[in-house]
Order: structure tokens, then sequence, then C-alpha cells
């Protein structure tokens, strides 16, 4: 921790603080930052801008219509039903996956947190598919649900289950080791001071872990606004109707209509933004707390 | 954490304290009913469908099961996928360390904008990136111009996979290296200094087998997200049958084919090619842990 805090000062105390021997030479250290920052501007910067740039190339007015477009809207209504859907089932899920690996000792530990990892490492479009099998014309249940005429596949709720595969981990990743390193201390303490169950996790576990859990919350939610391959396969892409937000920037996009799609487009660009703002705060926060 | 609280009183406790921690059972409720929720909801969201492409492909048959992974076609894209998924991983690796080590070791104006902005592939919606991507190198786009006149086109060719896959992939190393790098003691380049070894050997020698761990962690990461990754490349890549068609995509024209089939066999290819990432990350995440507890 010294060694980062010395490097992050560039004057006096740092040469005090880093020997001359360790120090890379001027030029080098130049040269690298040079390349790092090139390297970042290509890859990084230059992207961002030119989704506000192409949304603004036809004028303010142009999209501002866009973004009012009526589909426009279903799109973001769907995406934020969505987004109230799953958020809150993975935050439920993550605090009863954390509490159960953090607090107890049980055999096959580590193969359940690999398992929960398991979305991670499942291509978006896989993740779609297998919603398809379950559930689709074909799948396992297709007859009993087209006999019953209820829609899963083609229609919201696949969305919902699409996303909410893709962004399981996010909560339960966040919370488990930061549970971890808590222990169980301030638990026992509780209890043995007469609180019961509830009253514990109400007044000492969730204090305890809020800003963590905010942290996964924020993460989930960014995932779960742009998903865009898994919710493409299972969504029948109906205008109006089965569109999230990147589903009708896609649209947009392949009628050449660049400047609308890029105005939906700078919309989820700027959830982005926020997002990496908020998780800035949240690590400056965790950082600078002892 | 509760061992810890033993710590002053080891010496008058006859058996070790981990010992006493792992018999002692819990007094904290709700095992049982956050055990069971988690178990259900882990099954029924990601088990039991992942369990449907297996079930539907051991119903195939191995000449079905065959002809559907390994046609002339699928293998085009296994090889465009592998292939700039590595190239993307190892220019990630190369950059990614140097953004890493300029963040650590170095200061200057914006930095921690700059940190902050690393993680944007993860909080950029994929087809954002995929249609911002695309605008800047086709022909006429503000990176594209500039390579045009060259001979050079990066939109729908090879270079545009590898360009959105680079994109995608870049948090991974740098976020993997970052903290190991931090946690580094300068005493050991000191001591490599007095010993008489150059910077360029000190860096070779004693820093960098110390990061290779956190280095390969890095690339598996990215590789495995390029492998499986579908929207930032299908706007740049053009997807052209045999020459720029990545495997996600390949699944999903067979869906839209109505080749349930042919669909699921090369997702579950591509699953099982997932797995074994993933167990080699685990692997490789120990091995770097176990680096840095000596």
């Amino acid at each position: 921790m010294a060694s980062a805090v010395a490097s992050t000062l560039s004057s006096r105390p740092a040469r005090a603080a880093q020997p001359r021997a360790i120090r890379d030479p001027a030029w080098a250290r130049w040269l690298l930052i040079a390349v790092a920052l090139a390297f970042l501007a290509f890859f990084l910067v230059l992207p961002l801008v030119v989704v506000f740039a192409e949304a603004l190339r036809k004028g303010l007015g142009f999209y501002l219509a866009s973004v009012r477009d009526p589909d426009a809207l279903a799109a973001i209504r769907l995406t934020l039903l969505t987004v109230a859907i799953v958020v809150p089932a993975n935050v439920v899920f993550g605090v009863c996956a954390a509490w159960s690996i953090a607090k107890f000792r049980f055999p096959g530990k580590s193969l359940l947190t690999t398992l929960i990892d398991l979305p991670f490492a499942v291509s978006p479009v896989i993740s779609g598919l297998v919603y398809v099998l379950v559930f689709g014309a074909q799948g396992w249940f297709g007859p009993w649900l087209i006999a019953h005429d209820i829609r899963i596949i083609f229609a919201v709720p696949g969305i919902v289950l699409a996303t909410t595969f893709v962004t399981f981990p996010f909560v339960a990743r966040e919370l488990i080791p930061l549970m971890q390193a808590q222990g169980t201390d301030e638990e026992y303490s509780a209890m043995t001071l007469g609180a019961n169950g509830w009253q514990t996790f109400w007044r000492v576990t969730l204090p305890n872990i809020r800003w963590g859990l905010f942290y996964g919350v924020v993460l989930c939610n960014a995932r779960a606004m742009g998903e865009f391959g898994a919710v493409s396969v299972v969504s029948g892409h109906i205008r109006g109707e089965t569109n999230t937000m990147p589903l009708h920037v896609e649209i947009l996009y392949n009628d050449y209509n660049l400047a609308g799609a890029f105005a939906v487009a700078s919309l989820l660009a700027l959830l982005a933004l926020a997002t990496l703002v908020l998780k800035s705060i949240l690590e400056w926060r965790q950082t600078g707390a002892p | 954490m509760s061992m810890n609280s033993q710590a002053p009183a080891t010496t008058e406790i006859p058996f070790p304290p981990a010992a006493h921690a792992r018999n002692s059972r819990s007094i904290l409720p709700g095992f049982g009913l956050t055990m069971g929720f988690t178990l259900a909801y882990l099954g029924l969201i990601v088990l039991v469908p992942l369990l449907a492409a297996f079930t539907r492909t051991a119903g195939m048959g191995w000449p079905q099961f065959i002809a559907a992974v390994a046609s002339p076609r699928v293998i085009a894209a296994y090889r465009l996928s592998f292939g700039a998924s590595i190239a993307a991983g190892l220019v990630n690796m190369v950059f990614g360390l140097i953004v890493a080590w300029v963040l650590v070791r170095y200061s200057f104006p914006g930095k921690r904008v700059i940190d902050a902005l690393v993680d944007l592939p993860f909080a950029l919606p994929t087809a954002v990136a995929g249609i911002a991507l695309t605008s800047l190198y086709s022909p006429n786009g503000w990176v594209g111009c500039w390579l045009a006149p060259l001979g050079i086109r990066v939109a729908f060719t090879w270079a545009g996979v590898f360009v959105a896959l680079t994109f995608i992939g870049l948090p991974f190393v740098v976020r993997t290296v970052q903290p190991v790098l931090q946690d580094l003691e300068p005493e050991i380049e000191e001591a490599a200094a007095t010993l008489g070894a150059s910077r360029l050997q000190a860096i070779a020698l004693v820093l960098l087998p110390d990061l290779m761990p956190s280095l390969l962690t890095g690339f598996a990461l990215a590789f495995a997200r390029a492998l499986g990754e579908y929207g930032s490349v299908v706007f740049i890549s053009g997807n052209m049958p045999m020459r720029t068609e990545i495997v996600p995509l390949v699944i999903i024209t067979k869906l839209e084919q109505y080749d349930y089939s042919g669909a699921t066999a090369v997702a579950v290819v591509m699953l099982v090619s997932s797995f074994l990432l993933l167990l080699l990350i685990n692997l490789l995440q120990k091995w770097s842990r176990r680096y840095h507890t000596i």
C-alpha cells in the first residue's frame, strides 16, 4: 500500500520513498504512459465519443424525436420492467447464497461457489438458447404451454428469464467474499444479546454489507439493461412489444437509421457512464476506510 | 474470523483453533431456508436449462452430431472465434500489463478518470460498443478513413472481429494484474538492484515471474469472454459465412432456420470449451494465490 501511495505523488517525498535503483528513467516513464494512453484512447475514448457525435449528427430535434418515438418508449419501458423484476430477484438470491455460504460450514462449498459463477462462463447466445429448449415450441414444456396458451419464448417472460440467467452471479459474487471476510462474530454478539434471526440480519448484517450490496446492484443493473445476445434469441423482435433498448438499437441500425440508433444507444452509454461513476465512488469509499 | 478472537489464548487450547471452529455448530439461524432457496433458484434458473442443452444433444446420435458440429462452415467459425479471441487476448496481455503498470507505478494528470474508464467495456452494452466500433472503423469512419488509403480494411473483415474482441477483453488483464502489482514489495526490486541487476533484468527476471500467474489468469478470462461474445462483434464482422462468421452467430443462424438440434450441438461444444476454461482459470487463480502467500 505504501508504494502505491508513494507512486501517486510525483514530488520530492515520492523520490525519497522510492530509491533511485528501482525508479524508471524519465523517457521510459513517459513512453509507457504515452503508449497506455494511446491504446486506451483508441479502444475506450473514441468509441464512447463517436456514440454521442453520431447521435447528435442530425441535430437535437432529431435526437429528441428518436428518443420519444413510441417504439423507443416501449423499448425503454420493457427494459425498465425487466430490470425491476430481475434485479430484486437476484438481490434476494445473492443475499441468501452469501448468508448460507459465508456464515455456515458445509461440504461442497467451493463447488457451489463455482456453480454460482457458471453463467459468466456461458455465451449470452447459449443462455438464450437453453430457455428456448425448455420453453420453446419444440422444447420440454412447449406442447403443454401451447395447450394452455401461455407464451414464454418470444414474449416478456422469456426476456426476464434470459436476463436473470445472464446477471445471476453479480450480487452473490460481490457479497460472498465480503461476508466471509466479516465473519460471524458480530452476529454471535447480537444473538447473545437476545436478538432474533431477523433482527440480527436487519440491524447487524445488512448495515455491514450495504455498500457491497449496492455495488452488486449497480453492476447487475447495468448488465440487465444492456444485455443483447441472450435477449435477442428469446425476444422474437416484435416492435413495440418484445423489443428492449439494445434490440431497438439493432433494429434502427439495420434500417439504416443511424442517427436514431445512436440516439437510443447514447441513453445506454449514459447509463454505462453513470455506472462507472457510482462504481468509482464506491471503490474509493472502500479503499478510504481502514 | 471466529478463529481470530481465540488467537491470544491459543497456548491454553489443547487442540488447534481451526479444528475447534470446524466442529462447532453455528448458532445462527436460517441455514435451511437460505440454502434451500439458493439451491432451488440455482437449479431452476441455471442448472436445469443448461441440462436441457445436454439432453437434447444426447438424443441426437453420433453421425448427426458430428455432421452438425464439424461441417466446413462451423469449422471455419471455430477457427475465426478461437483465432481472433487468442489474438485479442495476447494484445490485451501486452497492453493490459502496460496500462496496469502505468496506473500503479506512475502519476500523471487524469489518472483517476482513466482508471475508472478501464471498466467501460464491462458497463457499456455490447450492442452499443458494436455499432460504435463499426462506425469508427468503416471506410468512411473516423479511424477507417485513415486506414482505407493504406489498403487496410477493418470493418467487415477478420480484423473487425479482432478489434471488437480486444475492446471487450480490455479490462480483464488490467484488473487482474493491477492488485498484484500494487502488493509487490519494492524490496525485492531493490534487492535485485543491489545484487547488480540492471533495471531491465530486474523487471524481466524478478517482476515478470511474479506477475505471470495473474497475467495468464487475465488472458484466460479475456479469452473466455471473447469466445462467447456476440453483441459487439455482429455489427462489425459483416457475418459472411466461411469468412467472418463467429460461432455464436452460427448458433443463431441455425436457430433462425429452425435447426434446433444443430444449434444445440454447436452450443454444447462451446459449453464444454467454456467449462474447461473455467476449470483452468480456477487452477490459475489457486496457483497465483499460493504464489502470493509465500
